[in-house]
C-alpha cells in the first residue's frame, strides 16, 4: 500500500503559492521524516495528504486512486496543538465513542480511566495527546500523519509516545510522515528523511 | 558576589472549595530553593503541570487571591515585599512571556514597548531596543498581528529590555521556533545576562535549556528534585534518578523512557513523589519527607542519590 502526492501544490485564497509540485510516496511499513523550518508548510502538506484540504494542482493517491470521501479514510493525522483537536464541550468518553476505540490502545497508552469522564480543559497536554492517538489508531487506519506531535511535551513523555508508536506502527505495517523541528528524534524514528 | 535572587524553602498552595463550604489546601509548590547570581543563566526544567509557571508568577507578585506562599524570595539582598514587587516589577525585574497573546492586539508596536511613555526619551529607548534584535524602524508601525511568529518573539523581549532589568524571567521563550531562531532568541538571552543581569530560564525544554544554562535546576510535581550543573549531565554525574531518566529519555540518548505520569498537585504521600516511578526506590523513600541536601556542588532531594550518599 502506499500514499503519494503526486505534483502537488497549493494555496490559499489569493495567497502566494505554499506549495509548489511536490512529490513524495509514503509505503507501508516506512517511517519518513520531514524536516522544514517553520513556516515551509510541513503541516499544510500533512492536510493535505488527510484530505481536509484539496490540492489546488497534483493530486494525493492512495494506491493510485483518490482519498475516499466517504467512511473511515485510511491515513490519519495527529495534529500539534491536542487541545485545538478535541470538542471542548463533550467528556473524552463520548469523543472516544465517536471513533470507536479499542480498549487495548487506552491501556498501551497508559490513558487512566479516570481522564474519561473529563472534558478536554480538565487534562494536560500530553494527556490529551494520547487520546488523540488512540483515536487515530482506527483499525482500519494504514498512513498515521504526525504533525509536531510531541514538541510540547516534556522528554520521558515524549519517548513513551513513539516508543508505544514503534510498536504499534511495526505491527501494523502502517507508514508514517513525522513532521519535526527536532532533528535528533527524526534522526532516531526514520527510515529516511526528505527536506520542504 | 550577592545572588540577583535568592529564594529559599518557597512553598505555594491555593485554597480551593470543595463541596459546599468545605474548604481544601491544594499544595503546588513545595520547598523549592534555588539562586542566580549576576551574569548567569539559571534554567528551571520540568513537565507541563510540575508549577513551574507559578515559580515566575510567585517571584513577580501576580499569584491569584485564593492562593498562600510561604518561604523567602529575596532580590539583592532584601527580601522581596508585596509593595517592593510592585515598584520592582517591569523595571528592574521583567518576564518574557510565553506567548504572542500576552501583546495587545488593537496596540501597535512601538506604543506598547515604550509602555505608554511618550517622552522623546522613550521613544529613543524602544528604537534602540528594536534594532538590537534586528527590527527596523517600521516595525513600529505594526500590529501584532502583522508579526511572524519569530518576530513576536524579539518585540516581546525587546519590550521587557528596554529598561536595562536586573532580572529577566523568560517563560517557555522557544515553543514553535525552529532551531536557527529558537538559536537566536537563546542567544539574545545570553547577552542579556553577558550585560551583568540574572537570566531565569523556564522551560520543559531540557536540551534547550542545556544549551545556554550553566545551572538547571529539575522541578518534578512541584517540588526541586536536583540542582545540577550543565557539564554533570554530559559527564555522568547526575544525582537524582528522575534527571537521569529525562537524560535517557532524549532522541539523542538511548530514548527509553521510565513508565508512568507524573502525580497531580495535591497528590497524598509522606515521602518522595518519584518514588512510585523510581528503578531504586526503597521502603523508606515513602515514609517520610525528604530534603533538598547538597551534594557534589548541586543538590539533590534522594536518600540514595546516584554515585553515592549523601554526607
Amino acid at each position: 500500500m502506499s500514499l503519494e502526492a503526486r505534483q502537488v501544490s497549493f494555496s490559499y485564497r489569493r495567497g502566494k503559492p505554499i506549495l509548489q509540485t511536490i512529490n513524495l510516496t509514503l509505503e507501508a511499513g516506512e517511517w519518513v521524516g520531514l524536516a522544514a523550518p517553520s513556516g515551509r508548510g510541513k503541516t499544510t502538506l500533512c492536510r493535505l495528504l488527510a484530505g481536509y484540504e484539496r490540492p489546488t494542482g497534483g493530486e494525493i493517491l492512495l494506491d493510485g486512486r483518490p482519498l475516499p470521501d466517504r467512511g473511515v479514510c485510511p491515513v490519519q493525522m495527529i495534529w500539534q496543538h491536542p487541545e485545538t483537536a478535541l470538542d471542548p464541550r463533550l467528556r473524552l468518553r463520548d469523543t472516544m465513542r465517536e471513533t470507536g476505540v479499542e480498549d487495548r490502545l487506552l491501556h498501551a497508552l497508559n490513558i487512566e480511566p479516570a481522564w474519561l469522564d473529563r472534558y478536554p480543559l480538565e487534562l494536560s497536554g500530553g494527556e490529551l495527546q494520547r487520546f488523540c492517538i488512540a483515536r487515530a489508531l482506527h483499525p482500519q487506519t494504514r498512513f498515521l500523519l504526525c504533525d509536531e506531535i510531541t514538541a510540547m511535551l516534556d522528554l520521558i513523555t515524549q519517548a513513551q509516545i513513539w516508543r508505544f508508536l514503534q510498536e504499534e506502527a511495526g505491527r501494523r505495517g502502517l507508514g508514517l510522515l513525522v513532521a519535526s523541528h527536532n532533528g535528533a528524534l527524526l534522526e532516531r524514528l526514520c527510515t529516511r528523511i526528505v527536506p520542504l | 558576589m550577592e545572588p540577583i535572587l535568592e529564594i529559599n524553602g518557597l512553598s505555594l498552595s491555593f485554597t480551593q472549595y470543595e463541596r459546599g463550604t468545605r474548604r481544601r489546601s491544594l499544595p503546588v509548590i513545595r520547598d523549592l530553593s534555588l539562586s542566580i547570581a549576576p551574569g548567569e543563566v539559571a534554567a528551571v526544567v520540568g513537565a507541563s503541570g510540575s508549577g513551574k509557571s507559578l515559580l515566575a508568577h510567585s517571584i513577580l507578585g501576580l499569584l491569584p487571591y485564593n492562593s498562600h506562599l510561604e518561604g523567602e524570595i529575596r532580590f539583592l539582598g532584601q527580601p522581596l515585599t508585596p509593595q517592593r514587587t510592585k515598584k520592582l516589577r517591569g523595571r528592574e525585574i521583567v518576564l518574557v512571556p510565553q506567548g504572542v497573546t500576552y501583546l495587545d492586539p488593537l496596540m501597535k508596536v512601538g506604543p506598547q514597548i515604550r509602555g505608554g511613555d511618550r517622552t522623546e526619551q522613550a521613544r529613543q529607548r524602544s528604537r534602540r531596543a528594536l534594532e538590537r534584535y534586528g527590527l527596523g524602524t517600521e516595525t513600529e508601525n505594526l500590529y501584532p498581528f502583522e508579526l511572524s511568529g519569530g518576530m513576536a518573539r524579539r518585540v516581546l523581549i525587546a519590550s521587557a529590555v528596554t529598561t536595562d532589568p536586573k532580572l529577566v524571567i523568560a517563560d517557555e521563550p522557544t515553543p514553535g521556533l525552529d532551531a536557527r531562531a529558537a538559536g537566536r532568541v537563546l542567544g539574545h538571552f545570553r547577552e542579556i545576562a553577558e550585560g551583568g543581569a540574572g537570566v531565569l530560564l523556564i522551560t520543559h525544554d531540557l536540551e534547550l535549556a542545556l544549551t545556554i544554562a550553566s545551572r538547571v535546576t529539575v522541578f518534578y510535581a512541584g517540588e526541586t528534585v536536583e540542582e545540577a550543573r550543565a557539564a554533570d549531565f554530559t559527564q555522568d554525574r547526575l544525582r537524582h534518578p528522575y534527571t537521569r531518566a529525562l537524560w535517557h529519555a532524549m532522541p539523542q540518548n538511548s530514548f527509553t523512557p521510565i513508565p508512568g505520569t507524573q502525580p497531580y498537585p495535591g497528590a497524598v504521600t509522606e515521602g518522595c513523589l518519584f518514588a512510585p516511578r523510581c528503578p531504586s526506590s526503597q521502603p523508606e523513600c515513602q515514609r517520610a519527607p525528604v530534603p533538598y541536601r547538597p551534594l557534589r556542588g548541586g543538590r539533590v532531594r534522594c536518600l540514595h542519590p546516584e554515585g553515592g550518599e549523601v554526607p
